[in-house]
């Protein structure tokens, strides 16, 4: 009883904050409530017994990508007003293909829930829940069947995160910046100078 | 009871809003960034969905796989929005024609 109350609670709340992503007025009010999608998303996951997907989805989703569009939204200095001018031009035409797009979902699932799926085409039975974690479980075939898969990904991360960088970083002039080359290259007779003051005298640098 | 319906029918209403969100915010890159996202959570309900109804974990190592992608994504969207913003001083999709080819 309780789950059903908090599914309807959850979805509600994840699709009225969708709503509100795409019509706010303020791109901040958008991030934030993008922030609100995706907790309430996490507890229907949590919901669907995928506690592991929950938590990360929190930790990427929220933690990453969420404050990374925040930042950008908050550097940039754009007037957004002028960016939301063309909203009411194109509401008829967004609204008939997202009915259109809708229609065809409700009647692709109709048409999917009448079939079973033989126990054949199942690969990785889940285990009970009280004899393995869904962490474990999960973890048991990411890292023996799909371990190629889960290296890709990982490529996938590094490739976006090198090309970020090289897309975003420059070079200006009149900055004085480390010489590696120069420090490592340093004798000791091109630093260190002897010298035999007198006294009295000092020492001219 | 809560079935398996009830999640796909949430995760079409999030993928609808997604799509609806590209045609409306035209203009505003940063917007349409979101709505992918978006459109890649509902993407990620409907595979836990089935995940746990079929009882096949496949489906949730392949929505972390999609969680993969969606954050590289964004993060080499935002940074040629952020190199577009430097080059241009504002970010309108109707004027982002720089190439040509």
């Amino acid at each position: 009883m309780i789950a059903v109350a908090a599914f309807y609670i959850l979805s509600a709340i994840a699709i009225a904050s969708a709503f509100m992503v795409v019509v706010a007025r303020n791109p901040v009010h958008s991030v934030l409530f993008l922030i609100l999608t995706f907790f309430t998303s996490a507890g229907l996951f949590v919901l669907l017994g995928a506690e592991f997907l929950a938590m990360l989805l929190i930790v990427v989703y929220v933690g990453a990508v969420a404050v990374l569009f925040l930042f950008v939204v908050m550097m940039l200095d754009i007037d957004f007003a002028e960016l939301k001018a063309g909203f009411f031009t194109y509401l008829p035409f967004g609204g008939l293909i997202a009915l259109i797009l809708f229609g065809q979902f409700v009647m692709v699932g109709g048409a999917w829930i009448e079939k079973s799926v033989s126990a054949e085409a199942i690969a990785a039975p889940t285990p009970a829940a009280a004899a393995v974690t869904n962490a474990e479980a999960i973890g048991r075939i990411l890292y023996t069947d799909y371990i190629f898969l889960f290296q890709s990904a990982g490529i996938i991360l590094f490739i976006a995160m090198v090309g970020a960088i090289a897309l975003t970083l420059r070079h200006r002039d009149g900055i004085r910046r480390q010489n590696v080359t120069a420090q490592v290259g340093r004798t000791r007779a091109g630093g260190v100078e002897m010298t035999d003051p007198k006294p009295g005298e000092g020492v001219v640098l | 009871m809560i079935g398996l319906s009830h999640y796909l029918a949430v995760a079409a209403a999030l993928f609808t809003i997604g799509v609806f969100g590209i045609f409306v915010n035209r203009k505003n890159v940063i917007v349409i960034l979101m709505s992918v996202e978006l459109i890649l959570l509902a993407v990620n309900i409907n595979l836990v969905a089935f995940s746990s109804f079929l009882g096949d974990l496949v489906g949730q190592v392949f929505a972390m796989f999609v969680l993969t992608v969606a954050a590289a994504e964004a993060a080499v969207g935002l940074a040629i929005l952020v190199v577009y913003f430097r080059n241009r001083g504002n970010i309108a999709v109707e004027d982002l024609n720089l190439m040509k080819g």
